[in-house]
Formats: C-alpha cells, structure tokens, sequence
C-alpha cells in the first residue's frame, strides 16, 4: 500500500517508527553514561572527603570531651549521611550499566575489569554498608570506642572502594596486566598485581581523595560561614570553618602534588591525551612548548587569534624538564594511524582544551578562597561583613566543579576508545539493546535524578539551618525506653 | 570440581544470600500500608531493618559484580538482555533507598506518605521482578548464535516468568512478616502473624506450583531434594507462626528461600543462561566463565573475605537484636 493511502493516524505511526529506528543506541548510552556519571560524581567526593573530616573530628571528641567537637561530629555526620544515600542509590546504576549499555565492552574485558570491581563489593562496600549502619544507628547502643571505630572501618570502605573503581577505571586508560586472547575474542588478566598497581590507579587515587578532601573541607567552611553570619552557634561553628579551611587547603596542596604526578603518568600512558589537554597540533620542545592560559581562535583552537601563554610550562608539565618534547596532535595521528589503521584518534579538541583550564582554575580559585579564608578569620575573629561569609558560601560549588570537569576531561580525553589501543567506544555498545530502550531509560533517569537533586538539597538546607545543638539535646531526651536514633 | 564450577556455587550463594536478606527488607517494605495504622507503627516497622536494609542491599552489588568477574558472557547477555527489566528494579531500589533515608526529614503527612508509598511501590516491584528474571534465566530465553538477547520486555512476561514473579513476591511478603512478628512487639507483632497466616495460604499454592513445574521440566535428583526441603520448611514456618515461636518461624523461612533458589540453580546447572532459539546457543557455566587465572585470583579474595563478611555481618545483627514497639520510637528522626 503506498504511503499517500494510508489513513492520517497511521501516517503518524509511520513517522515515528521511522524516528525511533533512527535513534543511535551508541549516541544515547554514550549520553546515559555521561549523565548518570556525572550526577553519581556530585556525591561521591562529599562521601570519601567528609567521612575522613567526620571520623579525625570524632575522634577529637572521644580524646577530649570537649563537646563542640560532638556538635560538629553530629552535624557534618546528618549533612554526610543525606549526602551518603544519594551515592548510594546512584551506585548501583553504575555497576549495572556496564552490561546493561555496554555489554560487548563487559563480554571483551570482564575477565579483568570484573576483578576490580568484585573485589570492591566483597572488600569495600560490605565494609561501608555495614559499618555505616553501625555508626548511625550504634550512638548510645556501642562503647565510644567501638562507636569510633565503626566510623573509622568505614572511611576504609570508602578509601578501598574508591582505589578499586580507580583501579578499574586506570585499566581503561592504560591496560596493563593482560593478554588477548583470539580465540575467545577477549582480555584476559594475567596479572592481578600489575592491574592493580596500574601506574594511572597510583597517580588517580591520590588526586581523587585530595580533591574530595578539599570539597569536603569547603562544605564545612560553608556551613560555618552560613551560622558565623547570623552570630550564632559561634564556638563550634568557628571551629568548624578553621577545620574547613585548613582541610581544603591542605586538600588542594595535594591536589596540586597528585595532579602533577598524574600529568605525568598521562604524557607516559596517553600523550595523545596530554596533547588535545592543550590543543598542541605539532610537537614542540622548550621553550615553544608553552602553556596557553586562554585561547581567542576557533573553537578547537587550530588557528588562533589571540592566546596568553607561558613558555616552557608545557615541556615542565609533561616531562619535569624546560627542554623536554611534547608530542603534538598530528604527529600522535599519524603513529596511531599507522599502529591502529586509520581513523581519528583525537579527542574533542576544544573540549579537552577547555575542561583541562577550567579544572586547574576552578580548583585554584577554591584554594584561594581557602588562604584569603585563613587569613581573615585567624585568632578568632568572627566579626566580618557579610558579604565575606556570602562569598564562603558561594565558592563552595567550586572544588565539586573542578573535580566534575577534571573527570570529563579525563574520559572524554581518553576517546575515540573505550579501553585505550583495545578497544573504540562505538564497538563497546551492547548490540541487542535499542535506541529506545536507552531513550526510556535516559528519560527516566534524568527525570528521577532530577527530582531527587531538589529534594536532596532542601534536605541539605534545613539540616545546615537547624545548627548542631538541636542534634545533640535530642540525646540528652534519649533514655532507656527510647532509641537513641531512629528513622 | 573446576573451578568454574565452584564460582557457579559462590553465585549462587551470594544471590541467596540476597534474597535471604533484601527478601524480608522487601517484605517489611510491603507491609507498610497493611500493618502500620498511624505513623509511629510504620517508623516501627522501618526500624526494624533500618540499621540493616543498606547491607542486605549491598548484597545484590557484590553478586552482581561477582558474577561480572566471574562469568563476563552471563552478566553481558543478562543485562543488556533483560534491560527495561533491570531498569524497573533500578528505579524500585533508587525510590527505596531515597524514601527511608529522607521520609523523617520532612514534617508534613503528604510528605510521609509520599515516601511511603515509594517504600511500598520500591519494595514489592523487585520482589516481583527478581522472580520473574530468575525464572527466565532458568527457562532459558531467545539468544542467538553470538548469544545476544532478541527478546523484549513482553518476552519475559510469560506464564512461567509470572509465576515465578507471584513466588518470589508472596514469599518474601511472608518472609517479612514473619521477620516483623519476630522484631517487634505488641499489637502490630499480632497483626503480623494474623496476616502472614492469610499470606502464607497464598505463597504456599504459588510457590508450590513454581517449584513443581520447574522440577517436572527440569528435574534432577539434587533439585527433587531441594524442593522437598523447601516445601516442608514452608508449611513448617506457618505451624511455627501459628503456635507463636517467631524465631524457628524466621529460621524456617530463610531454609525456605536458600532450598528454593538453590532448587532454581540446580535446574538451570550446568547451564547459566539457556537459549530457547537453539540449545546449541546456550551460555554454559563452560562456555560463559572467565579465565582460569581470573578465577584463582577470585577464588582467594572469596574464600578469604566471606567468612570475614558473614562474622561482621552476623555480629551487626546481634547488635541490633532487640524488639522495637511503639514506646521506642523517639520524637524525631534522625
């Protein structure tokens, strides 16, 4: 029957069959990837940066029984738990995608990239969901000691969890530990050790709790600015802005050590990633390999119009030497496609141009915050305009920022592969799920995300607002009969 | 025996271990609007696994993760194959977790009972579902040569899938009332076991009909033993329940669920995802499971880390041992 006879609805239909058959599953799962990423990547550094300051602050409180540490312990214990949940429930997302989205990168690397992340739930999560449930729920049922203890086995959860995924993750970047087996089609370990001393895991590891630890430390600044602003709760909210500043610049100190150790391993492991970091199409030594802080031209940089650089700071960066080479985009093309066969092996350029310069930035900003913070507040000074303390406040989305764009630069400079030299992102896409599948689920996700982002944070808000005291008079009514904590 | 073989095993206990654990959480989660008149009865009934709930989660995460390790083809086929399924019980988990964390945290009735109801809808979905999954992984399901799903959504919803789903949903809601009657105390303990006795008629016919037609479709000496077990431990936990013993109750119960899914490994051995478009096409605990070294490797971390898991876990539970009843719970949430 031709088309024109076709009743209007059934037209419709028609067009949007043809629509939904056009919808590219890679596109999408590429999209769900990203977002439900990114969204689980808003909480995590909270968890592995607060549950450290939480336990060094609660442990404080069991030496001294100076009770404002009990105050902080208490509040930035409620803000790390709403916070906590969310990671949570976004985590398992990720573990499921992976054959869910990308089943015919799980069937190619499960043998190693399973190992990682099996041993992440039998070492790692047992150990958090466990003792976390402890710590909330053991005030006044467990000693003080072992009360502690429970937080502090759960900060190893968290840290050991946090090495596996990056562990998993640096196998991506750089693999190491395996061989391929042809007759199966697959990698196959043949070294646990190296995959999980992975020179990228060693390197990442160190950046991603500095970092978090920073973001924490800003949190803890905010919360403290937010009360010192209306004069209240001063003695454990001043405390709790010097522990707050201290934790992020120390946090930020070694984000710069560990992000240098990173660069390097990257020059190492993936030059080409390092190259598209600052959009350097032809390799350059010394002096020409400079660092550009901001670029006037097209989007990608290729012809530029106006930029300010710093000379040398490229070859430092890569090789810790003024004279060192540094591979450029069109050289690095030419190897791959000479080792690979052809195709574009680079990056987004303006992509990872501008990701890289805005996560050093944002995180340098944030350190700044942190010096000029110490300053100002140094022998107990409370007494400042309010637009101080609404500039604390303010800065706080900066860290989380800077480590969300640090990821992307990370991922979206490993691409076009999936596991670099092994394997493209587009051959990693699971062959039977279709475009609409992938549509549903993105919707639905996005949308559910999206609710909960609200809700979170107006539970995030009121727990700040309600201060510290209230958490711990709510002890004091506890008696016998009833539990000290509750849902 | 191989060593794939055993990683079949530790699967298998692992998921068992799930269901064992999350089951009664589901179940507790599902009683919300039957048992709880008023809001103190239903933050009872949450107490009851609110120290726990996040653990025996945990242990869906680290059975799936184990089975990525272990057999890669499994897990690749299983979840990009059941997709829209496992999207339902994400969604399910998200609005759980989310709802026991944040429904103290809001003081109004219309935001409690919005958190309730995601409770219940997030409890009884994947208490439905895992079923229905299980069921169709033991049935087997349309995969070609490259062992790739060419179902839908609509292609696990048979009568088998159903039934299986109606099983594991019945099963659990007893298990959680049971676990209910056993933790708390005082009139909402005797609501528990008055309708765990009506829900019990209900799991029993089910779950019986569910075992009985996998055995006559998949039979084998091992799962005839299973089932029989699973059957008589069924019956026996109602009888407890009746004559108010709780704890062997609850004990009965969980032999229940580890004969039963063991009875639902035991058909599917030594397949691990059967194919319905061609036996030849079938995922096989050979054919499906990583490399030798791989599984070493694993095989050490595993024997190592369980028996420490289940001490830690085990001590929790002595830890939070007590009934909770009404007069318990403080004014505020935490």
């Amino acid at each position: 029957m031709a088309e024109r006879d076709l009743p209007e609805s059934e037209k419709v239909m028609h067009i949007a069959g043809q629509a939904l058959a056009e919808l590219d599953p890679l596109t999408l799962s590429r999209w769900q990837f990203g977002l439900t990423t990114v969204y689980h990547f808003l909480f995590v550094p909270l968890t592995i940066g607060m549950v450290l300051l939480v336990a060094i602050m609660q442990t404080i409180w069991t030496r001294t029984n100076d009770e404002k540490w009990l105050k902080m312990t208490k509040l930035f214990g409620k803000i790390f738990l709403i916070n906590f949940a969310m990671g949570v429930v976004t985590g398992i997302v990720q573990e499921f995608q992976f054959g869910m989205n990308w089943s015919n990168y799980s069937r190619f690397v499960g043998d190693v990239f399973g190992a990682p992340l099996a041993m992440e739930g039998l070492l790692a999560f047992f150990f958090e969901s466990t003792f976390i449930g402890l710590w909330i729920f053991g005030w006044g049922r467990l000693s003080k000691k072992v009360h502690l203890l429970t937080i502090w086995v759960t900060t190893l959860g968290v840290w050991l969890s946090a090495y596996f995924i990056l562990a998993a993750n640096a196998f991506m970047q750089h693999p190491v530990g395996f061989t391929i087996n042809a007759a199966k089609n697959r990698a196959e370990l043949t070294d646990i050790g190296a995959v999980l001393t992975n020179i990228v895991a060693l390197n990442q590891f160190p950046h991603t709790v500095t970092a978090s630890i920073m973001f924490a430390g800003g949190v803890m600044v905010a919360v403290g600015a937010y009360h010192l602003k209306r004069n209240q709760y001063v003695e454990s909210m001043y405390r709790s802005l010097r522990f707050g500043l201290w934790a992020a610049l120390l946090g930020g100190i070694g984000t710069i050590i560990s992000g240098d150790g990173l660069g390097l391993a990257m020059v190492q492991t993936q030059p080409m990633k390092m190259a598209a970091a600052e959009a350097l199409y032809n390799t350059a030594t010394g002096k020409d390999a400079s660092f550009s802080i901001f670029t006037w031209g097209t989007p990608d940089g290729h012809s530029e119009l106006f930029s300010i650089r710093i000379p040398y700071l490229l070859s430092f960066l890569s090789t810790h030497s003024l004279n060192g080479t540094v591979e450029g985009l069109n050289n690095l093309q030419a190897q791959y496609t000479h080792l690979y066969g052809p195709g574009n092996y680079m990056p987004i350029i303006w992509l990872t141009y501008w990701a890289f310069r805005w996560m050093i930035g944002l995180g340098l900003v944030a350190m700044l915050v942190a010096v000029v913070g110490l300053v100002v507040t140094r022998k107990g000074r409370t007494q400042l305009p309010k637009w101080v303390w609404n500039t604390a406040i303010w800065a706080t989305p900066l860290a989380l920022l800077a480590i969300s764009v640090g990821w992307t630069f990370t991922e979206m400079g490993r691409q076009p592969w999936i596991v670099f030299s092994l394997m493209k992102t587009a051959d990693g896409v699971s062959p039977g799920v279709t475009g609409l599948d992938v549509l549903i689920s993105i919707v639905v996700f996005t949308l559910i995300y999206g609710v909960l982002a609200v809700v979170e944070f107006g539970i995030l808000r009121k727990a700040v607002a309600a201060g510290p005291d209230v958490l711990v008079a709510q002890d004091e009514h506890a008696d016998a009969d009833h539990l000290a904590v509750a849902y | 025996m191989a060593l794939n073989h055993i990683w079949f095993l530790i699967v298998g206990f692992l998921f068992i271990g799930y269901f064992v654990l999350d089951g009664f959480d589901f179940g507790v989660g599902m009683s919300l609007p039957f048992l709880g008149k008023d809001d103190t009865d239903r933050r009872v009934l949450i107490n009851t696994i609110g120290p726990v709930w996040d653990l025996n989660e945990t242990w869906v995460l680290v059975a799936g993760a184990s089975l990525f390790a272990s057999f890669p083809e499994w897990y690749a086929s299983l979840f990009s194959g059941f997709y829209l399924a496992l999207l339902l019980i994400l969604v399910a988990l998200i609005l759980r977790g989310v709802a026991f964390e944040y429904r103290g945290k809001g003081e109004t009735t219309k935001w409690k009972r919005t958190f309730d109801w995601m409770i219940v809808v997030g409890s009884a979905l994947p208490a439905l579902l895992w079923g229905v999954a299980f069921a169709n992984i033991v049935n087997g399901v349309p995969l070609n040569a490259q062992h790739i799903y060419t179902g839908n959504l609509f292609t696990l919803l048979n009568p088998y899938g159903l039934l299986g789903g109606l099983t594991t949903l019945t099963v659990f809601w007893l298990h959680g009332l049971i676990f209910i009657s056993l933790k708390t105390d005082g009139e909402i303990k005797d609501r528990a076991r008055a309708l765990a006795k009506k829900v019990g008629y209900a799991a029993t016919v089910i779950a019986a009909s569910f075992l009985v037609w996998t055995l006559v479709v998949h039979f084998s000496v091992i799962g005839f033993v299973l089932t029989g077990i699973a059957a008589l431990a069924l019956i026996a936990a109602q009888a407890a329940n009746w004559i108010k013993r709780e704890g062997l109750a609850f004990t009965l119960m969980v032999l229940t669920i580890i004969t039963a899914v063991g009875a639902l490994f035991a058909a599917l051995y030594p397949n691990v995802l059967p194919s319905t478009t061609d036996p030849a096409f079938s995922l096989t605990i050979e054919n499906a499971s990583s490399s030798q070294y791989t599984l070493t490797v694993m095989s050490w971390v595993a024997a190592i880390m369980i028996p420490f898991v289940l001490a830690y876990q085990t001590w929790t539970y002595w830890v939070f041992r007590k009934r909770i009843s009404r007069k318990n719970i403080p004014a505020t949430a935490h």
